[in-house]
């Protein structure tokens, strides 16, 4: 008997580590002979922990499961039984590309990644040169998935193109944001896709090393990836002579500090190098003077990890899906006050109103949705009345908003939006690097603004518009310059939150 | 976590098994706190001169990262997540009652140095929130009955 329990750490959260002892002592117990697998999560967070049972080849899921529930479950009757995994809507409606292995495979098993396609990607890269690897990313449309939508074809280009005695691959996995959870999710659940995404980029560029900047706050992830490396270094995946091609990559595992803002790529390399986790001025671009000031690739996590399936099924594959000029898959996380949390892969131009409503099945609380928060702490609270909105870079843009990384965190009526502006402000002031002064000063006198304008002095309000406009254009990085988004569209949408107690009296 | 003082002889093994590395500082300050609980001034004359950096430098870099204390905390560390996917669904008053009931503010120890409370933004657990971490262990959906029950465990 096969049995499947996430090691995600979602999982993990909310009881996988009980549940997965009282299987083995029941089954024990009953003298049932099991397989326990370990998987990534399938991504229905709701339904955590999901333990699948594999019967005539079929999984069938139950969830989400207590310890109480493990009896029933091991005889085949239980209440929380779901039927086959893969029929379940969730499942049926999504297009898994970047996410085919995780919840599927054992994630520290090669030869189980091998089995569902991978390294394929990487055996076909090595039969191409540099030039025609990145010709493949860029016929793709690819773009960079950590939130700035930079084409990826044309920075590897930019680092193929440039002359050092060493290049970088240096992954961005300090997954800051609030509401977003897929970097993490790969991570754990399918280790192996992001060290063959580095490795055709190394290939392509000419980088020989690679570093995976991971945020200390992930301490499963580090773990699964410093391991997957191990075993993908002592099957000759990553070393001297990559899959016997003859080239070399190598790559290791670096731990963040819990500094948000070294999620912006110049700040990561400066932290990476062992600084203070300064934003640098651009240029030059780090893909000619990035890591120890040589030609970097810097890309996150869920964009190299796209790289291996695209070389596996070919870009055009890949550009098939999608609408306007965001190609292939976005992979949604949503979360926050929603009854239905979760990761869900498909093609860019699915409604947010779809996601919220009908995939996330609204609030958790059952109350009315206020807003939803889109792409992090830097991106726009967007009202039900923009529920329209596709999700794509340029869609969501036209609508004030902000893709980023893909998150949503859904809000209740119960959300008070002055407040979350005001958080927002805060953030920005703890988590200033403190280079430029519109976001370092900017952040202190927003919180202060704020409190005047909660306080029911309407004076302050075109003030609070003024000071966003300043961080808006006079700073470096995306930090200073995006916390206005969160504030404005807060103050835009919801005026009500903003009035004035005299307002309000009057 | 202990908070021993290092000898100078622990402080040398730790140098020498990273110093090789290409920007060994941030790992170098990882297996300090690592084994010593927070980076203890001791080691920081031998790290600036490692790796050749002034120790006005280093004292940059640490006080720079949240990770990194230049004192003992607690036995164990819990971390509430303060951010938005948090908040949505009541992390803030989470973390006000947690504080209170120990009657701590944010980054203080329990006075039987049991626990340190430190704010954390995002653990990655924004579908199952409000969240938090008691050492490397993640806790989702977290309640006031929950919490009491990692307080419990953590001896607080």
């Amino acid at each position: 008997m096969k049995i499947y329990v996430p090691m995600d750490s979602a999982a993990k959260a909310l009881g996988a580590e009980d549940v997965a002892a009282a299987i083995r002592t029941e089954a024990k117990a009953r003298g049932i002979e099991i397989e326990l697998v370990r998987n990534g999560t399938r991504g229905m967070i709701w339904l955590e922990p999901l333990v699948e049972v594999e019967i005539d080849g079929v999984r069938h899921g139950y969830g989400p499961a207590t310890v109480g529930d493990v009896a029933d479950i091991l005889a085949g009757d239980s209440a929380k039984a779901l039927g086959p995994v893969e029929k379940l809507d969730w499942m049926k409606r999504q297009t898994r590309l970047t996410f085919a292995r995780v919840g599927v495979i054992n994630p520290l098993s090669l030869s189980d990644y091998e089995a569902h396609g991978g390294l394929a990607g990487l055996w076909r890269a090595i039969g191409m040169d540099g030039a025609g690897i990145v010709e493949e990313v860029t016929k793709s449309g690819l773009r960079g998935r950590g939130g700035a939508g930079f084409p990826t074809g044309i920075k590897w280009k930019t680092v193929h193109d440039a002359a050092g005695p060493q290049k970088y691959i240096v992954c961005n996995a300090d997954e800051g944001d609030s509401g977003t959870f897929a970097d993490r999710m790969i991570m754990e659940g399918d280790p192996f896709t992001l060290i063959e995404g580095m490795a055709i980029a190394g290939l392509g560029v000419g980088a020989t090393k690679g570093y995976v900047y991971l945020r200390s706050e992930y301490p499963d992830a580090i773990r699964v990836m410093r391991r997957a490396v191990e075993i993908a270094r002592g099957a000759g995946v990553l070393g001297a002579d990559v899959l016997g091609s003859g080239r070399a990559f190598e790559m290791e595992i670096r731990v963040g500090a819990g500094a948000y803002v070294c999620g912006e790529e110049t700040s990561l390399l400066n932290s990476l190098e062992g600084k203070r986790g300064v934003v640098r001025a651009k240029p030059p671009l780090p893909a000619l003077e990035g890591f120890l000031g040589r030609p970097t690739v810097v890309n996150n996590v869920i964009s190299l990890a796209t790289v291996p399936v695209i070389f596996e099924k070919g870009a055009q594959y890949y550009a098939d899906f999608g609408l306007g000029r965001s190609r292939g898959t976005v992979t949604l996380q949503i979360a926050g006050n929603v009854a239905r949390g979760g990761l869900f892969e498909t093609a860019f131009g699915i409604s947010l109103g779809e996601v919220v409503n009908d995939l996330g099945s609204g609030t958790a609380s059952g109350r009315p949705v206020k807003a939803v928060q889109v792409g992090g702490p830097l991106g726009a609270y967007i009202p039900v009345s923009n529920f329209d909105a596709p999700l794509g870079y340029e869609e969501l843009d036209a609508k004030g908003g902000l893709l980023g990384h893909a998150g949503l965190v859904v809000f209740d009526d119960a959300a008070d939006m002055l407040q979350m502006a005001r958080f927002a402000m805060e953030f920005c002031a703890v988590e200033s690097c403190g280079k430029c002064t519109p976001c370092r000063i900017g952040a202190v006198r927003g919180v202060e603004t704020l409190d005047r304008i909660a306080e029911g002095d309407g004076a302050a309000i075109p003030l609070l518009t003024d000071l966003c406009e300043t961080m808006k254009d006079g700073s470096l990085c995306a930090l200073g310059g995006f916390t206005p988004l969160p504030v404005m569209s807060a103050l835009t949408h919801f005026p009500n939150d903003f009035a004035t107690q005299q307002e309000a009296a009057e | 976590m202990n908070e021993t003082v290092p000898t100078s002889e622990e402080i040398d093994t730790l140098l020498a098994e990273y110093s090789h590395l290409e920007g060994p500082l941030l790992p170098i300050l990882h297996a300090m706190q690592d084994s010593f609980g927070h980076i203890p001034e001791a080691a920081h004359r031998p790290i600036a001169e490692a790796l050749n950096i002034s120790r006005a430098e280093l004292h940059g870099v640490i006080s720079f990262y949240h990770d990194f204390r230049e004192n003992p905390v607690g036995r164990h560390v819990l971390k509430i997540c303060r951010a938005e996917a948090c908040q949505a669904v009541g992390g803030t008053a989470l973390a006000e009652a947690t504080l209170a009931k120990l009657g701590l503010d944010w980054h203080g120890t329990t006075i039987n140095g049991a626990v340190t409370v430190e704010p954390v933004y995002c653990l990655g657990l924004c579908a199952c929130a409000p969240a938090a971490m008691l050492d490397d262990r993640v806790v989702g959906r977290v309640d006031n009955a929950r919490m009491d029950t990692l307080l419990a465990e953590a001896g607080a």
